[in-house]
């Protein structure tokens, strides 16, 4: 294992070979298709009865039908509901192509039509957002204690029996994911069911989707079909689809778990652009240097010159 | 039950309709994007006695060398007792302080707060030592074990004072080294508030507790540290983008600028304080509460800036919308 600059920031290939397995499974993520989501909420729900994570109290937020908030110690999984007024939509060639014509006998009634005319232009974002198991992981790089690590499958794990509660983590993570539990004092969040993962199954949310909305697989596979995905979208004359946190340049070399959204992601509560902490590490620590440099020369330079003893 | 029922701000994801002047930006109901810090009071508490530590050391040591005892007793007491102090707020501000042990397991260049465990780790011998030697009662000095401190007292004041700028200067990094807009947008300029703080701070201690004509070195420290302090925490007010607001307004604007008053009145007290015990006293307290207040307002202005989703949205939008890589 050797700790280079890309260990620190920029694109990095093989992940868990850099955090020093030397043999390793494909590294694997989450791809959440925000378009296919229903807001069913059965992710929060297997993931909750799975990993057995407390009851967050009963809220009801006013927040259209999310009364969940946020991703919190006790929420591994968090759906978003936006209801917004729809982007204007195009004729779009492909769409009336793929109309296909029954052959049944028809007239004009007064009001009848293609139903597009009726439609309002509201639409409602649904999107079931997760710890996005970081290439470079702000949370993993400060962690004190070892706590925080990464798995041979590339995924960021909290092991419960060795944090201190520091709550350095909670303040590492450019995306806000991983939090501290109210009298628990240890900081949590979603380990991609590392459970699962070793014992060759899905994790708990990706089973439980019933629109696949949440794809498990191997990183590289799910990255290809997102783009996929887009291009077909694009096609349909849905030009707001665009991926968070596939591309491995971005501020955290890349998402584990990446997104298809439909709108800017600070629409979905996502910070547009997060770049991980860590890449400034070594321009923060040479500045320290010099103030460091200037207190020890401003402590010694005080006991010259003339006394007035 | 129901925490914000009436709550309906740009849940679709509108620009948010601000104030004349401020800038718009969506979010998500307005929610926060990060999460509050954990930390409580206990860690601004911990940066102003860990660096009144720092520079206690460096006085004691100066002292030591320059045969002014009884600026070298206070520092190196005021030494071991801000670093007493530091350990018990790091330690309770734990979620499982029992396990603070934890920080021992590894050694990580990349977390801040494990290099400055270890800073702790070769800073604290020196100075427990050298302050043993001090408490020592006089009837054990001419014991075997009592002589072997006399000797060891010096080396370990000096081994302490040079590790001690790492131990004021460090804390920088640990704020700035987080997604915390406020800290992590300062982290070019925090090193010298810090280090001018901690400067002030033990200037200001020595000058409480030593007489005047031993206190001298107290005094330009002091000087020197708060001058330092005063005018690179205006730059985190003017300097910092969208950020400076978070410094500029609310609790963290009235602590700084309390912080202030007291730092500049403290430093021109300092002027006089060759002169006067009880201006002297007077100019040392108020320092020591200026550098307090720095380190309170500075972290409030990070929660604040974590509470409200402009500081994480505005200016990463702004990067994103011309096409600037992060």
């Amino acid at each position: 294992m050797t700790v280079s600059r890309e260990s620190f920031f920029g694109p990095l290939d093989d992940v868990s070979g850099d955090a020093g397995y030397t043999e390793h499974p494909e590294r694997v993520g989450f791809f959440t298709d925000t378009s296919v989501c229903i807001g069913c909420k059965a992710c929060e729900v297997a993931c909750k009865e799975w990993n057995l994570l407390p009851d967050g109290g009963f809220d009801l937020l006013g927040m259209s039908f999310d009364n969940t908030g946020e991703l919190s110690a006790n929420s591994w999984r968090h759906v978003a509901f936006i209801e917004q007024p729809a982007p204007p939509r195009e004729a779009s060639p492909a769409r009336e192509a793929d109309a296909v014509d029954l052959g049944l006998p028809s007239f004009d009634l007064p009001g009848a039509g293609t139903g597009e005319e009726t439609r309002t232009d509201f639409r409602w974002l649904m999107s079931s957002d997760v710890c996005k198991h970081c290439t470079h992981a702000g949370c993993l790089d400060v962690c004190p204690t070892g706590a925080l690590f990464r798995t041979e499958f590339g995924t960021v794990v909290v092991q419960d029996d060795i944090c201190n509660g520091c709550g350095y983590c909670v303040s590492g993570c450019p995306y806000g994911v991983i939090d501290r539990r109210e009298g628990d004092g240890r900081a949590w969040k979603c380990t991609m069911c590392y459970d699962r993962l070793r014992d060759g199954m899905e994790p708990a949310c990706a089973k439980a989707c019933p629109t696949d909305s949440i794809q498990f697989g191997p990183l590289d596979e799910l990255r290809e079909r997102a783009r996929e995905r887009v291009a077909t979208l694009h096609e349909h004359g849905v030009t707001e689809a665009r991926l968070y946190g596939e591309d491995p340049n971005d501020g955290v070399g890349g998402d584990g778990a990446f997104f298809l959204l439909l709108d800017e992601p600070e629409v979905y509560g996502l910070p547009p652009d997060p770049v991980v902490p860590t890449r400034d590490a070594g321009s923060m620590w040479s500045r320290a240097g010099v103030a460091a440099a200037a207190f020890a020369a401003a402590a010694v330079s005080v006991f010259f010159g003339r006394s007035r003893r | 039950m129901s925490r914000s029922l009436g709550r309906v701000s740009a849940g679709d994801g509108r620009r948010e309709q601000r104030q004349a002047g401020e800038e718009d930006f969506r979010s998500y109901y307005g929610r926060r994007v990060l999460k509050e810090p954990v930390w409580e009071w206990l860690v601004p508490a911990y940066l102003f006695a860990g660096g009144l530590s720092a520079a206690c050391a460096e006085l004691a040591a100066g002292a030591d060398l320059t045969r002014r005892p009884r600026l070298r007793k206070a520092a190196r007491l005021g030494a071991l007792g801000g670093l007493g102090t530091s350990m018990y707020f790091l330690i309770a501000d734990l979620g499982r302080p029992e396990r603070f042990h934890h920080m021992l397991r590894v050694a990580k260049p990349s977390s801040p707060m494990s290099v400055g465990t270890w800073i702790l780790v070769a800073y604290g011998p020196g100075v427990g030592v050298a302050a043993m030697a001090e408490l020592l009662p006089s009837r054990l000095r001419r014991s075997r074990p009592g002589k072997l401190l006399g000797v060891l007292a010096r080396p370990a004041g000096l081994a302490s004072a040079a590790v001690a700028p790492g131990v004021a200067s460090y804390t920088a990094v640990l704020l700035s080294h987080t997604a915390v807009p406020a800290w992590n947008e300062a982290r070019d300029r925090l090193p010298f508030v810090f280090t001018g703080s901690a400067a002030a701070a033990g200037g200001g201690f020595g000058m409480v507790c030593a007489p005047v004509d031993e206190a001298e070195p107290a005094r330009k420290l002091a000087a020197v540290g708060a001058v330092t302090e005063l005018v690179t925490s205006r730059q985190l007010d003017e300097r910092l983008g969208v950020v400076s607001e978070a410094y500029r307004t609310g609790k963290a604007h009235r602590l700084r600028r309390w912080s202030e008053y007291l730092t500049a009145g403290g430093a021109l007290g300092s002027l006089l304080a060759g002169r006067s015990r009880a201006a002297a006293v007077a100019s040392g307290l108020a320092l020591l509460a200026g550098s307090a207040l720095q380190r309170f307002g500075i972290f409030e202005a990070g929660v604040e800036s974590t509470k409200d989703p402009k500081y994480v949205v505005v200016p990463q939008r702004r990067r994103v919308d011309r096409g600037e890589q992060a």
